[in-house]
């Protein structure tokens, strides 16, 4: 892949929120370290998943491409621009390019704005077109992502959950970005809306070639939207590969204990293969355990992954991985 | 189902009507509303209250501060000693359809010789006065300074937060009566130049109301930017507030667009179940003295008038306290019937 054909860059992306104690002098006490040097690219056109458990860092690292949230340290580049030093004014233009599209239907609508206010608002903010023109745009993306359009005058709470998060979508592509942060846009959905959600993204992208950050820990649906999935562990990517490969071929002890919850289809199949439990819950990101992340649960795990944190390089093209004893894995988990 | 046959089903067959509007979260609340009867009754006593405060003149024989020296501490309905001149010369009614009633004294009249009823009407203004201006300001300079407060959040809101636990730890009362004091003795040498001269010029322009409007006001706004800040804290977080951000919005959008919208119904409702405590304030500092400027009548200020013949003459107290009672009671009703309808937690039960 050439360089050219890269929208998002993301170089040691670090995230720590800050743990205060005291109310009138707060002094820092330490700091919860949501996002921990985080790299990877995204190419146009496609769609990057991000998988991993709850808590380990994958709305922060959304949020943080956004620049919603000031990253600790690292650099976000978008078309070749550094958004971590982008003045407030070059970053406003920038966010016409790049969109969000949350997790929450209920609580990312403003429930005192009707319907054709919330999706015509970005236009607002950035003074395109007449009041006219908005209305008329804002009628076609109703229609676009399958709304009718005389829903204009009516508020939030008038819909159902997936009549809301397609609002969503409506408001994220009012100024046509080429760019969109989908977080989690199905996981508050129910199971039959999510398919038609993830069918409208997808068509979506096919329409308007958007290129997707498609956050989730819906393993299926990821195999099912995704071009590359990279899987988060604490603040980590510790593997990351084309979703073929990934399934096919993985990798990281971790990411073989995750795929191995995904139920199959045939029950023969699904009766045969091997669950991997893990033991234990998830290590605070507050006070991360030392060397590789995942020696505290890692059924493999020696004394090497508590000294030295893993580099994340790459196994074989185009697949990377955060571990010292791949081979290890492949024997003795598969 | 299609866009197309979604559509279909909006159009009201009959009429024709194109499709529906939806109904607003204040629509819905309003619905609620006007299904509790109490409240009802309040609002429409107080609205009755505002008319009759606006129109007062129209209400009122007499000017309240006319005075008959004859004819006074009179009971209800009596006026033994208005003379024909008397009325000829100061009855608004006189020569009207109503000219019967300058004969006599509807309330009575108090010690001075001035018609009670007349100042009764006009007792309203000011206590009306107190309860929309007074709850304006703080509900404004609250609301603002609370908003500013939790959005700006960190360093800024800890110090602003602060300023207001100070402010609350003061006993606001005491410094309430100094002022007023040295305002009035101000006042009384006759100061009409600078900023204080321009105060007190203020003052006897509103017959001495607007100390009552800055004691009130610096007395409340206190509480009102706290709730403020309560409320946006919990807004800031929602993710709308975050998908503005998102699109590149400004914070005076945010907090113009997405807070203040959000925010200022619950602080309305905290408002307006304060008003009956300014119009109580208004009458206690009137009561002691600090209120309003006599002849300028106020409730309280009645009160105190007669209190000293309560034996002889009860309705001096009697008809302002009934006034003061009633006009509370459905200030609180109406508070009660608004907090109700927009919580939508206590909504169907009945």
């Amino acid at each position: 892949m050439t360089k050219n054909n890269t929208l998002v860059r993301v170089e040691h992306l670090v995230k720590h929120f800050p743990i205060t104690r005291g109310i009138v002098f707060q002094k820092q006490v330490g700091a919860v370290k949501a996002v921990d040097g985080v790299s990877f690219n995204i190419r146009k056109g496609e769609t990057l998943g991000l998988v991993g458990e709850s808590g380990c860092g994958k709305t922060t690292t959304g949020r943080t491409i956004l620049q919603l949230h000031k990253p600790t340290s690292g650099k976000v580049f978008f078309q070749d621009i550094d958004l971590t030093e982008a003045s407030e004014g070059t970053l406003r233009e920038l966010r016409r390019n790049m969109q969000i599209i949350f997790q929450d239907p209920y609580a990312s609508l403003n429930p005192r704005m009707t319907v054709g206010r919330i999706i015509a608002e970005p236009l607002e903010v950035h003074n395109i077109g007449s009041p006219k023109d908005r209305r008329d745009r804002v009628q076609e993306l109703l229609r676009l992502v399958g709304l009718n359009p005389y829903f204009v005058n009516r508020y939030p709470h008038e819909f159902s959950g997936g009549q809301r998060q397609r609002i969503g979508v409506a408001r994220a592509l009012a100024l046509e970005p080429e760019f969109i942060v989908c977080d989690e846009p199905i996981s508050a959905l129910d199971v039959s809306i999510q398919a038609q959600v993830v069918n409208l993204l997808e068509e979506l992208q096919e329409e308007m070639g958007l290129t997707y950050l498609f956050i989730a820990h819906d393993l299926s649906m990821v195999k099912h939207i995704s071009n590359r999935i990279a899987v988060m562990y604490l603040g980590k990517i510790v593997e990351m590969a084309d979703r073929d490969v990934l399934f096919g071929n993985t990798l990281h002890p971790y990411s073989i204990a995750l795929l191995s919850a995904v139920p199959l289809h045939n029950p023969a199949e699904e009766r045969k293969r091997k669950r991997i439990i893990l033991v234990g819950d998830v290590p605070s990101p507050a006070n991360p355990p030392s060397g590789c992340r995942f020696h505290t649960r890692c059924p493999i795990a020696e004394k090497r992954c508590e000294m030295e944190d893993p580099e994340f390089r790459e196994y074989e093209p185009g697949h990377w991985v955060a571990c010292h004893f791949v081979e290890k894995a492949q024997q003795k988990m598969k | 189902m299609s866009p197309e046959k979604e559509m279909e089903q909006l159009v009201n067959k009959k009429t024709g009507k194109e499709y529906g509007r939806g109904r607003s979260p204040a629509q819905d609340a309003f619905r609620e509303f006007r299904r509790n009867k109490i409240a009802v009754a309040g609002v429409i006593f107080v609205t009755l209250v505002v008319l009759v405060a606006i129109f007062a003149p129209v209400f009122t024989p007499y000017s309240f501060a006319q005075q008959n020296r004859y004819s006074n501490r009179q009971k209800a309905f009596t006026g033994y000693d208005i003379t024909t001149d008397f009325a000829e010369e100061n009855c608004h009614w006189y020569n009207t359809p109503l000219e019967w009633g300058c004969t006599f004294y509807i309330a009575g009249s108090d010690p001075l010789g001035r018609d009670l009823w007349s100042r009764l009407i006009y007792g309203a203004r000011v206590s009306l006065a107190v309860a929309f201006v007074a709850s304006s300001v703080s509900l404004i300079i609250g609301m603002i300074y609370g908003t500013i407060s939790g959005y700006a959040g960190g360093k800024v809101d800890m110090i602003m937060m602060r300023i207001v636990d100070f402010l609350y730890s003061v006993p606001l009362l005491p410094i309430i009566i100094m002022m007023t004091v040295y305002f009035k003795a101000l006042a009384r040498r006759g100061v009409t130049t600078g900023f204080m001269g321009t105060l007190i010029v203020l003052n006897r322009a509103t017959g001495g109301l607007f100390f009552v409007f800055i004691a009130i006001g610096a007395l409340n706004w206190l509480g009102m930017a706290r709730q403020a800040r309560g409320q946006v804290l919990s807004y800031k977080e929602k993710e709308f507030v975050e998908a503005a951000r998102a699109i590149g919005a400004k914070d005076g959008h945010i907090m113009m667009k997405h807070l203040l919208p959000n925010v200022i119904g619950p602080l309305l409702i905290i408002e307006s179940l304060q008003i009956p405590g300014y119009i109580f304030l208004e009458a206690t500092l009137s009561f002691i003295g600090l209120g309003v400027d006599p002849p300028t009548p106020s409730w309280g200020a009645m009160i105190n008038e007669g209190y000293g013949g309560i034996k002889s003459n009860p309705h001096l107290v009697l008809f302002p306290g009934i006034a003061l009672a009633l006009t509370t009671l459905a200030f609180n009703f109406m508070g009660d019937g608004l907090r109700d309808a927009f919580d939508a937690r206590l909504r169907g039960r009945k």
